[in-house]
């Protein structure tokens, strides 16, 4: 288990390492000359020179990396050109938003596809299956913001349970500002759930074919018991991976819900730093997210070896 | 009164027949076996006795288990027979357990599932189990996972969670198939000895007629469904009535008739040896073990011989099979054809057949492509009608039509699979063929047709070959000399009827003593 | 042959769309280029099918040319992820264990972890915005889906005996690659193919709504939703139509790839019990 677990932290952290190059390169490098690129085509060269000061661009590329990285390892993300703040107090503003609305999303997810997936598993080829498949079907093909923008037409527009859009932030209170991400979870979760539901369904059919299902039934055990007992258990293995990298997408891809909502997340954040041409704000919150999702992901592996035993024992 | 009654049990799935009329009787502390080959319903026989019969089956008829009739009752009845009162051992021990289970969990299922003993009660007696069955307490306590035992100990958990509440009836369908020959010896007296000290009845499916006459004490032989004979072990033997019986046993015991061998005239030599393999890391600052597959291994191989290699699974074999045929990359010693070091002129003259008749083709090709794979190996590939004329030989010289070079390969069976695999083998007329396991996957009939072919061809033209296997009853029949070989190392070697008959070292000798024997009895001639 | 419903219905949605983008190119009912402000904001009726937008522009129109745009991305995307995808994963399988095969399966895991709607965004913005970069963007995230899956495809087939027997008879892993593990493998990678085909095509509507798509004047699903949701109380239909149009071309895709998996490589589960 330490073996496995050191190597996934190795493999951690040469992730981040090359993460935060590519990133570098993309947002630094590519662009040309960033000071220009912030400050649009008609720019005077002065302007150009007196950014370019500020930044530190004059020094050298692996200077000026490392000193990025140096920065974020220490908490310090920057200046945002464009508000004139700490990029992590802004961070820290918008964390607020897309760490629970994942969380809502994500929740909500696992209630749905759980017992839709097993519950299709159980009912192979029957009505019930059908069913649950069609349904699944149909959620795949619908994008998260048309989705989002049918809900408030319905429950914000004409039944006003729920406000349209914006966040009143959590001074107003838990319950109101809960409340105004509930349209948002619901509508990440949905196609979501349907994706999970039939990874659900697909991973327990797979371990319902398996010998050892055979095995159990000759004990004794009902056909219910061999499958919460034993396949529900095993089917969960592959389902963690696909968790994890729903997770990752419900933070750092809610951006286009949170454009429909009005929500001030990280994702709108970087939508708007990338029209306003902020590269500091992009570059540190970019990685930022990018972080999270190797962070999440290395969770899982482990969780992955806590549950499979063949994990711990292998190389 | 009988334990298990089967009474004209039929059985449909999805409206094909599958059982016509079986009936069976199966007395305490028997052991009944089924036998026949593949298709022949034996398992399903086994899967309708516990009720795990797959979606669609209708079955007629009447199972008593102690005077009960099985068929009558539902399916929650059914569990509570299941495990308690008929325990059940499948073929395939690898994956027959859950694996992130520890065994002791799963034997102390069954307890739990039957009995509403509190879980510490349940493991204790599963410990008990474990112990029975032969895995320790020191070397396999509770919290063992199943990745960590091999197939023979695997199956020994199974065994335990079958028997854990001393059922009346054990069912084992082909319980050892899939393990060696020494540890399915040992296998085979567990089963024998649990059900003498028990007092259970066993009901064991297996196709090999051998281990049938070294177990049982009642045989039932079945064909496409039906029982075709059955009666008491030594009666059957002794008066085979049905011609299916006799083609049977004929196939199993079956010898081939072998040209006499050339005199010796090296061919292949194989010189000291060695291919060696780094492992991953024990420790996490520890060395990297290496192991040797093959470790020193020397033999000449003769024009127009043919050798036998004789081993169990981890012994090398495959891996020195693949370094012959120039696959592997080799750590010490040397290989020569001819004189000649292993290069492609060298590999155009040998040729290989694999034990596995449903890998061994591409499955997108026609028969004809796949044969002439091996014209790659020559400078100057035959075309158009040379090529066809050279499929078409190759193809009868195993027995098919040349017309048959036109299909695809998932139009024919396992034993004609083999014969073009044989082919594709023949088709550059190399000087050495090495048979690996080449007829072990094949039902017993089959493989009798195949091995007369092999005759046949060393008949028609110079052929030698390497002849692989863990049967080593059709080694004797079809090798001039054979080797013994064990981890890695050729233990003995010596013409076979010598080595098979007097063996010195004494892992030949384990191997021979539990190999099952078919005893030597002379079939009548149909009509007779 | 009997050929399973799911494969029939989609092939029908997804030929509707797939017609309606092709025809676009020579045929639209209105030109969607000339704003008849007097028109705006219709209902579907006999003179325009699904209504006009708040342009007055005809929506069957918009959505015609819509389909264009989306499928020309998608197909596009596609083709960059097998193109690259394929030949990296069939490398890695032919040299597994190797240090090449550790690059392959590191480099993969490391652009899956890229949220894959943020760095599209980036290329988008730092490239400018249009169908051309929504294409690269789009393409790069393809690539490892298909290095990974023709790699475990690949890797399955590396280890039947009759590879043994073409390495026997002397081919090279390359060789062998191309005429024996690519066929096998290839019903798999179009099943794949048609399921990124409708994942490209949300990719692209959702970078459509956010502007960073096409552009104007070339139309696309994703803006026309952009551009409905102000109004969407108003004018329902202008939000809904072009909403279904992406639903049921990826429902069609969908299908059509499901359908395909069962026509094609019929894996077919025994139930045990």
């Amino acid at each position: 288990m330490i073996r496995y677990t050191l190597g996934r932290l190795l493999s951690l952290c040469l992730s981040l390492i090359v993460a935060s190059l590519v990133i570098f390169a993309v947002v630094e490098v590519v662009p040309g000359d960033p000071a220009a690129f912030m400050l649009g085509v008609n720019a005077r060269p002065d302007t150009i020179a007196a950014l370019r000061a500020e930044l530190g661009l004059d020094q050298s590329l692996p200077q000026r990396y490392l000193s990025w990285v140096g920065g974020m390892l220490t908490g310090d993300f920057g200046i945002s050109y464009t508000y004139r703040t700490p990029v992590s107090q802004m961070v820290l503003d918008r964390i607020g938003v897309s760490l629970p609305l994942a969380l809502m999303a994500l929740t909500l997810t696992i209630l749905i596809a759980f017992p839709a997936g097993i519950y299709a598993a159980s009912r192979r080829g029957r009505a019930g299956d059908l069913g649950v498949m069609g349904a699944t079907q149909l959620g795949v093909a619908i994008p998260n913001f048309w989705f989002a923008m049918i809900l408030v037409l319905i429950f914000a527009i004409n039944l006003r349970w729920f406000s349209a859009g914006g966040f009143p932030g959590w001074e107003a209170g838990p319950a109101a500002a809960l409340k105004s991400l509930i349209l948002p979870a619901i509508a990440l979760a949905l196609p979501q759930a349907a994706i999970l539901t039939r990874v659900m369904r697909s991973s327990l059919l797979d371990m319902l074919g398996e010998d050892f299902i055979r095995t159990a039934r000759a004990k004794g055990l009902s056909r219910r018991q061999a499958l919460w007992r034993h396949a529900v258990r095993n089917a969960m293995i592959p389902v963690l991976t696909i968790i994890g990298l729903q997770f990752a997408f419900l933070l750092a891809g809610a951006i286009v819900i949170e454009q429909v909502f009005f929500l001030p997340g990280l994702g709108r954040l970087i939508f708007q730093s990338i029209s306003a041409r902020d590269l500091i704000v992009v570059e540190s919150v970019v990685m930022l997210l990018v972080a999270m999702v190797i962070l999440v992901n290395f969770a899982v592996d482990l969780a992955y070896a806590a549950v499979d035993p063949r994990l711990r024992a292998r190389a | 009164m009988s334990l298990l009654s089967i009474r004209d049990l039929s059985l449909t799935i999805h409206g094909t027949p599958i059982l016509d009329r079986v009936s069976l009787e199966v007395a305490p502390g028997d052991i009944v076996a089924i036998t026949g080959e593949s298709g022949s319903g034996k398992s399903m026989t086994a899967l309708a006795t516990m009720g795990l019969l797959p979606q669609g089956a209708q079955a007629t008829g009447q199972i008593l288990l102690e005077g009960q009739d099985l068929l009558a009752l539902s399916e929650p009845q059914m569990c509570a027979v299941r495990g308690r009162r008929i325990g059940m051992v499948f073929q395939e021990p690898m994956t027959a357990l859950n694996p992130v289970q520890t065994i002791g969990a799963q034997v102390a299922e069954t307890i739990l599932q039957h009995e509403g003993v509190p879980r510490s009660v349940a493991m204790q007696r599963a410990r008990a189990m474990l112990d029975r069955v032969g895995l320790p307490a020191e070397r396999f306590p509770l919290t063992r996972y199943p990745h960590e035992l091999s197939g023979g100990q695997r199956q020994r958990v199974v065994i335990a969670m079958a028997i854990a509440l001393r059922p009346a009836l054990l069912i084992a369908d082909e319980p050892t198939t899939a393990l060696d020959v020494t540890t399915q010896a040992r296998i085979l007296d567990l089963l024998k000895d649990l059900t003498r000290d028990f007092g259970m009845g066993l009901l064991m499916i297996t196709h090999d007629l051998a281990v049938v006459a070294g177990m049982a004490d009642r045989i039932a032989v079945m064909q496409h469904g039906r029982i075709v004979e059955t009666g008491a072990t030594a009666d059957l033997f002794a008066h085979m009535q049905h011609p299916y019986t006799r083609a049977l046993f004929r196939a199993s015991s079956h010898v081939v008739d072998l040209p006499p061998a050339p005199p010796p005239e090296p061919l292949l030599r194989v010189e000291n040896v060695i291919r060696s393999y780094r492992q991953p890391r024990r420790s996490l600052f520890g060395p990297r073990p290496v192991l040797r597959a093959v470790d020193d291994v020397s033999f000449d191989l003769h024009r127009g011989e043919r050798l036998g290699l004789v081993g169990e699974s981890g012994c090398g074999k495959s891996t020195l099979t693949r370094a012959l045929l120039g696959l592997e990359p080799l750590q010490g010693g040397r290989i020569t054809l001819d004189g000649d070091p292993l290069g492609p002129a060298a590999r155009r003259k040998m040729q290989v057949v694999f034990q596995d008749p449903y890998s061994s083709f591409n499955p997108r090709h026609r028969v004809a492509r796949l044969i002439t794979e091996p014209f790659h190996l020559l400078p100057a590939p035959p075309q158009g009608a040379d090529r066809d004329a050279r499929i078409a030989r190759a193809l009868t010289d195993v027995g098919l039509k040349p017309s048959d070079a036109d299909k695809y390969i998932h139009e024919f069976s396992g034993g004609q699979r083999q014969r073009i695999a044989i082919a594709r083998a023949l088709i550059n007329d190399p000087d050495l063929i090495i048979f690996d396991e080449a007829v072990s996957a094949l039902d017993v009939s089959v493989r009798a047709q195949v091995l007369d072919l092999i005759a046949d061809l060393c008949r028609k033209r110079p052929l030698s070959y390497l002849f692989i296997s863990h049967d080593l009853h059709v080694v004797r029949s079809v090798t001039d000399r054979v080797m013994v070989m064990q981890a890695g190392k050729i233990v003995e070697q010596g013409p076979t009827a010598q080595v098979l008959d007097s063996p010195q070292h004494p892992y030949t000798r384990s191997l021979l003593a539990a190999a099952p024997k078919l005893p030597d009895l002379r079939i009548p001639a149909d009509g007779a | 042959m009997r050929l399973p419903r799911t494969l029939l219905i989609g092939a029908l949605l997804s030929t509707v769309f797939l017609g309606a983008a092709l025809l676009s190119l020579v045929w639209t009912p209105y030109d969607t280029q000339i704003l008849t402000i007097t028109q705006r904001l219709q209902t579907p009726s006999a003179a325009h099918w699904l209504g006009t937008d708040q342009l007055g522009r005809d929506l069957l129109s918009m959505v015609m040319e819509g389909a264009r745009t989306s499928i020309a991305v998608a197909v596009l995307a596609v083709g960059i992820g097998m193109g690259l995808g394929i030949p990296l994963g069939l490398l890695a399988a032919a040299m597994r264990g190797s240090l090449i095969d550790e690059l392959v399966m590191r480099a993969n895991d490391l652009v899956f972890a890229f949220p894959s709607l943020v760095i599209a965004i980036l290329i988008t913005a730092v490239f400018g915005a249009g169908a051309v970069n929504a294409i690269i963007a789009i393409g790069i995230f393809n690539i490892p889906v298909f290095a990974r899956l023709s790699r475990g495809a690949a890797l399955s087939i590396w280890s039947r005996d009759f590879i043994l027997a073409a390495r026997v008879a002397g081919k090279s892993d390359a060789r062998i690659s191309i005429e024996h593990i690519l066929p096998n493998i290839a019903s798999l990678m179009i099943v794949q193919g048609t399921i990124q085909f409708s994942l490209g095509i949300l990719a692209e509507a959702a970078l459509s709504y956010i502007g960073l798509g096409a552009q104007p004047p070339v139309a696309s699903w994703g803006r026309m939703l952009a551009d409905a949701q102000t109004l969407a109380s108003l004018a329902p239909h202008v939000a809904l139509v072009p909403g279904l149009a992406i639903v049921f071309t990826v429902l069609g895709l969908n299908l059509l790839g499901d359908g395909l998996r069962d026509l094609l490589d019929p894996r077919i589960r025994v139930a045990r019990t």
